[in-house]
């Protein structure tokens, strides 16, 4: 059985998925980073592969993934760390980045060396449905990788039940419209967006991302779902730290899963 | 031969499609839903066609360059783009754009610039309809394009710095396709060229294919056919070369020749020349040919032109060149500024930098005496008076 859905049957509340730029701050970063956020209690960790032009990404991201890239930060390099951070631990492993890194290094050959490193789902925010199913569903699927699909706000019910019928993950929800990296708080709009996306009743496990940021923020998205996404606000924490980013981490994870007290 | 048209998807052959993430899918799904039908409704084609005719001043004029002609040995024709309002053929699409974000009741506009041309036409288009324009440029070209800031900030644009990347055309449409995401309600984004995801390249095509509407009816007064032999027009995201080449696609009397920027050599490092050095890939949502490295990082361009120095190419112009349709030439910094001087000289007409490029390529190709030679000349050299001065400066005059 594949990490993710293994967890997701072991664990269908509060998952804390954690995510970070692969190679940042420093390029050997990203072993310490993997091993910390397992041992601390990420339940699913998302690494990002740095690209030029992260659209959907924001600010803090963007940054970061440049500042990976010249560190010299390579797909073959991560395959690499990622195989080696396999050795410490089995939590499940997302790699997040946009199809044309994928384009570049061959679909097929990507897949084949996801899987042998030891990932278990990928986010590939601008392959949309229908070219996903035309060019790459085949080739995931053979190499049982889970894909994740977002839906916004925006998204229509009829098209999150189709996204939700073609995510073989989790289904990314994105708490508000703004690139990772914003809000603080959770909006009664965005309450009123959760609870239209419950009432569909689909079976897929959903993960709140964007805008989570703390204990506080993450506690009131598992109230909706099964867990949430932290991103920017990690990447922020790692910010400096390339002597420490072991304890960075733990640290980080910690002041997530501390008690909220009201 | 295969009709040459967009899919219902977005694709000409295998370039194209809209990759987009899905932040953005509410906004491009409801633009390629209702841009045909908007764009064929009398009453836009009334207003649109007014606008063109008394705010651009168009018809462009068909004009034939007597010396040029002679120098070449073949019939040279110029479509005066130059000679639109604001001085390139960029207004073109911001009025066809502002008048369906009107329609899709948007009360705030965005637009990302290169050499500033575009930002200034969709400055002029918003304080035309009284809607806030946010140009996002990035901030190596707005120290180099001085003026065109000006003007925008003149018209009552905010011009915001793309900080990111290599700060130029590719950073500034990042930051802009960012803003989108998180104002995905009351903001139109008006893309500048035949790029991005579906169905801008096709309606950005539809906008501009006015210059090769005129050129048929008006190569029809003057030689009394409606077609030429070849037509020459630069490339950077090739909305000019789009236009010109728009009415003529599948017409293979017509030789289309792409002129692409080669900076210090195609070989040099230094290039623009995407249809040479690009692969295939992914860039700004349309799959098309682009500057890339091993890795599918997206390779950052250099030409003299801030309006060439883009790193992929529109998807049209990926499948025309892929498929033969359209030839590709390269033109270098040098040959471009000596270009840009000769027709000044022997026409009293100062082109732009991307322009000039269109210009060098004449004396690359081969063609007979009474071959019919239409050169898109897309905007005229004011804002690069900077450059042409200081190549007099350093070229000893003749």
């Amino acid at each position: 059985m594949n990490r993710l859905s293994k967890l997701f049957a072991d664990k269908p509340r509060d998952v804390l998925n954690v995510y970070f730029t692969a190679g940042y701050p420093a390029l050997d970063s990203t072993v310490p980073v993997i091993t910390a956020l397992a041992e601390s209690g990420a339940d699913l960790i998302e690494i990002g592969m740095p690209y030029s032009d992260p659209m959907a990404d924001g600010e803090t991201i963007q940054r970061s993934s440049m500042q990976a890239l010249s560190n010299g930060m390579t797909l073959k390099l991560l395959f690499e760390q990622i195989a080696e951070a396999r050795r410490h631990t089995e939590v499940p492993l997302v790699l997040m980045g946009y199809y044309n890194q994928l384009m570049q290094y061959g679909p097929d050959r990507f897949v084949d060396k996801a899987a042998e490193a030891g990932v278990d789902g990928l986010i590939l925010p601008d392959l949309p449905a229908y070219e996903y199913q035309r060019d790459f569903r085949d080739i995931a699927e053979r190499a049982g990788l889970e894909i994740s699909f977002l839906v916004t706000p925006q998204t229509t019910d009829e098209r999150i039940r189709e996204i939700a019928a073609t995510s073989t993950g989790f289904m990314y929800v994105v708490s508000s419209s703004s690139i990772t990296g914003g809000s603080a708080q959770i909006s009664d709009r965005q309450r009123a967006y959760f609870d239209r996306i419950a009432a569909l009743g689909l079976d897929n496990p959903k993960l709140i991302g964007f805008g989570i940021s703390d204990a506080r923020t993450f506690r009131t998205a598992c109230e909706y779902f099964n867990g949430a996404i932290i991103g920017s606000a990690f990447i922020r924490a790692l910010h400096g730290q390339d002597e420490r980013v072991a304890e960075a981490t733990r640290e980080f994870v910690h002041g997530i899963l501390a008690p909220v007290t009201a | 031969m295969k009709h040459i048209d967009i899919d219902a998807r977005g694709y000409y052959g295998r370039f194209g499609g809209a990759y987009i993430p899905e932040m953005l899918h509410g906004n491009v799904e409801q633009l390629r839903r209702s841009y045909r039908e908007m764009t064929a409704d009398p009453k836009f084609r009334e207003e649109f066609d007014l606008l063109l005719k008394d705010y651009v001043g168009r018809p462009s004029p068909l004009y034939y360059a007597e010396r040029l002609s002679k120098h070449y040995g073949t019939q040279v024709y110029l479509k005066r783009e130059d000679l639109n309002h604001t001085g390139a053929h960029k207004i073109n699409n911001t009025i066809g754009q502002i008048l369906l974000a009107e329609r899709l009741g948007k009360k705030r506009i965005i637009a990302e610039t290169g050499a500033g041309q575009h930002g200034v036409a969709t400055a002029t288009v918003c304080a035309l309809k009284g809607l806030q324009c946010i140009v996002y440029m990035g901030e190596v070209d707005i120290a180099r394009q001085a003026p065109n800031v000006a003007r925008m900030k003149m018209l009552g644009a905010e011009v915001r710095p793309a900080l990111s990347g290599s700060r130029t055309l590719k950073d500034a449409t990042n930051e802009a396709i960012r803003d989108w995401i998180n104002n995905p309600e009351d903001t139109h984004y008006i893309i500048g060229s035949v790029v991005g995801p579906h169905p801008y390249p096709d309606m950005v095509a539809r906008f501009q294919s006015v210059i090769s509407e005129e050129t048929k009816w008006q190569l029809q007064e003057k030689i009394g056919r409606d077609y030429p032999d070849a037509v020459v027009a630069c490339v950077g995201g090739g909305s000019n070369a789009a236009g010109a080449f728009y009415h003529y696609l599948n017409d293979e009397r017509v030789r289309l020749v792409a002129v692409e920027a080669a900076g210090l050599g195609v070989d040099s490092g230094e290039s623009a020349a995407t249809s040479q050095l690009g692969t295939e890939g992914i860039i700004h949502g349309s799959r098309t040919l682009l500057m890339q490295t091993e890795d599918g990082q997206i390779v950052e361009p250099y030409s003299i032109s801030a309006g060439l120095d883009y790193p992929g190419i529109g998807p049209l112009h990926a499948f025309l060149i892929d498929s033969n349709r359209a030839e590709a030439i390269s033109v270098t910094d040098a040959d471009a500024l000596a270009a840009a001087l000769f027709v000044a000289r022997q026409e009293g007409i100062i082109p732009a930098l991307e322009t000039a490029h269109a210009f060098a390529a004449l004396d690359q190709m081969e063609y007979s005496a009474d071959d019919v030679i239409v050169v898109c000349l897309s905007g005229r050299g004011d804002k690069d008076l900077a450059a042409f001065s200081s190549y007099l400066d350093s070229e000893p005059l003749k």
